[in-house]
């Protein structure tokens, strides 16, 4: 197919128009309005850096910024350590494995907002009655606090994500040659020092892709945070992704919440193309 | 022997962490069918009696019925769209070796970095105006969020078919929409099982766009069961059954395509 032919452009409308329409236009459109006092409907006046401005000094926008870049840290690192375990275990030639990974990989189908409604349910309930039970105030009025609420967050991604982030070290895994093993094994190798000198190097790309997908995820959550927490108590645990739909749809505020969105788009490329360098360069070190 | 042992202590360690897995499914299930009271006593046992009342009550709050169909249609049509559209793309794109094709191709892999909620309130805004929020303004939005991922995938899987298959159905007279469908499509399947199940996965669960466009008449599943939610805050034991319900069909689902959709994921995951 040439560019000439029509069929080549018959082929691409569907997606075009789909893509054209529902991604880049809004994004244009948005970027520009993020400029003026645009309501949703009409702009009257360009208010320039007017927005941005502003949300430099939007403790709640802020907080939620750097709320979210805490969750994502810990959340990473838990998750690709889960990850690594659960795979590492489950491709141990065991009966159980393939019931384990369908049982790990479970909670990826279903909704963050239902699964954070479950553990809504565990935290404020179950653990407020376990506290009680065993006299541990620790287990008491979870979610209640910013610190209960964040760790509640973390424990329901890690229980949500870690099936997955196995699947694709299992992938990375699987493509280890026996051999190398073997022959590790034969030099007397135990299976600490196996590990560290041939399964680790060789899943190592395992970590730039996972890596790349928790941390964007995370950056992104919103279903896990509405059902779970609501952003409470006192907007302390909203993420940057609840803390745009708030100021759009709740305060009604169009423009400003377009130029969070923006700031969001572009921190998000930031974390996206640094992670698409550091690949490239490692690979190329290979 | 040595690794015999070794096998069996992994192997507890592997059902107990499962078991902890499930852990929440079984708090979930065992309350559904407790009394608000019974409840409050004793959270982690059986319950006394099976009442099966919250459910009954949960599946008329919930309007299940009509909140499953409207699941159905809206991820059935979306992802039956963006498998033929994308497949078509993929295939246009692969074949055509120019540099403009080669642009499309990082547009569309360049989209998939945009997060929702960059474009939401426009797009909502620019629908809004064409009086497009509704199941068929959905569908379009999911053809547009969910053709990159899927263009890319096909557009790899193109790379393992041969240009000859073309060529010889172009001598036998088949045009290219004929020569697509006919003989690409086909062979195209096991992609178009990865696309399908990636996409049905992440629009059946789907909460914040649908919440944007649709109204309460034509709720989705997560959409319906927040609505629900909001009634019967601290009434767990009917919260609990509607949660139950929810789930089901997905459970069931993951029941006979455990295989697929674990493979489909990580093919999807690892390219």
């Amino acid at each position: 197919m040439r560019n000439r032919d029509l069929s080549f452009w018959l082929f691409l409308t569907p997606v075009l128009l789909g893509l054209g329409l529902v991604v880049i236009l809004p994004l244009l459109y948005g970027t520009v309005y993020s400029f003026t006092d645009w309501n949703g409907l009409t702009a009257n006046k360009f208010l320039g850096l007017d927005n941005y401005k502003r949300l430099l000094e939007d403790e709640e926008f802020l907080n939620s910024i750097w709320f979210t870049i805490k969750f994502s840290v810990v959340s990473v690192i838990l998750l690709n350590v889960l990850g690594l375990g659960l795979a590492l275990l489950v491709t141990r030639q065991l009966k159980s494995s393939n019931f384990l990974r369908t049982i790990f990989f479970m909670p990826n189908l279903i909704g963050g907002l239902i699964l954070g409604f479950i553990w809504q349910f565990i935290f404020v309930s179950v653990f407020e009655d376990i506290g009680a039970a065993l006299q541990i105030e620790g287990l008491q009025g979870w979610l209640s606090t910013t610190s209960t609420g964040f760790w509640g967050l973390v424990i329901l991604t890690c229980w949500q994500m870690a099936g997955y982030i196995m699947i694709i070290y299992i992938a990375y895994l699987q493509n280890i040659p026996k051999e190398l093993i073997e022959a590790a094994k034969i030099d007397g190798a135990n299976s600490f020092q196996r590990f560290r000198t041939i399964t680790f190097p060789l899943v190592a790309p395992a970590f730039t892709v996972s890596m790349f997908l928790t941390l964007s995820s995370s950056f992104k959550i919103y279903d896990q945070n509405l059902s779970l927490t609501n952003g409470g108590p006192f907007e302390s645990t909203q993420m940057v992704a609840m803390e745009i739909v708030k100021t759009a749809f709740s305060a009604n505020e169009m423009a400003y919440g377009q130029a969070k969105a923006v700031v969001f788009f572009v921190i998000v490329s930031i974390i996206a193309l640094t992670q698409v360098y550091y690949n490239k360069k490692r690979e190329v070190d290979m | 022997m040595k690794s015999k042992r070794n096998n069996i202590i992994v192997g507890i360690i592997g059902i107990l962490l499962a078991l902890l897995w499930l852990s929440p499914f079984y708090l979930m299930i065992v309350n559904a069918f407790k009394t608000k009271r019974e409840i409050f006593t004793d959270v982690l046992g059986f319950p006394e009696g099976l009442t099966f009342e919250n459910f009954s009550e949960a599946f008329v709050e919930l309007n299940f019925l009509n909140s499953l169909l409207n699941s159905v249609i809206i991820t059935v049509v979306s992802v039956g769209i963006i498998i033929i559209f994308s497949a078509m793309a993929g295939y246009a794109l692969a074949r055509n070796k120019s540099k403009l094709s080669a642009a499309l191709l990082l547009l569309f892999v360049s989209a998939m970095l945009i997060p929702f909620q960059s474009v939401m309130i426009p797009l909502v805004s620019i629908f809004g105006q064409v009086e497009m929020l509704n199941q068929a303004g959905l569908i379009f939005m999911y053809l547009g969020f969910g053709c990159s991922l899927s263009i890319f995938l096909y557009h790899g899987a193109m790379t393992g078919i041969s240009t000859s298959l073309d060529e010889a159905a172009i001598i036998d007279g088949a045009n290219k929409f004929q020569t697509f469908w006919h003989i690409i499509f086909p062979l195209l399947k096991p992609i178009s099982v990865t696309v399908g199940i990636l996409n049905v996965i992440w629009i059946w669960n789907d909460y914040l766009l649908p919440s944007l466009v649709l109204g309460e008449d034509n709720a989705t599943i997560p959409l319906q069961m927040f609505f629900f939610f909001g009634q019967y805050t601290k009434q767990w034991h009917l919260a609990l059954a509607g949660l139950t319900i929810a789930i089901i069909p997905v459970i069931i689902g993951y029941f006979f395509a455990q295989k697929q959709i674990i493979e489909g994921v990580s093919e999807g995951a690892v390219k």
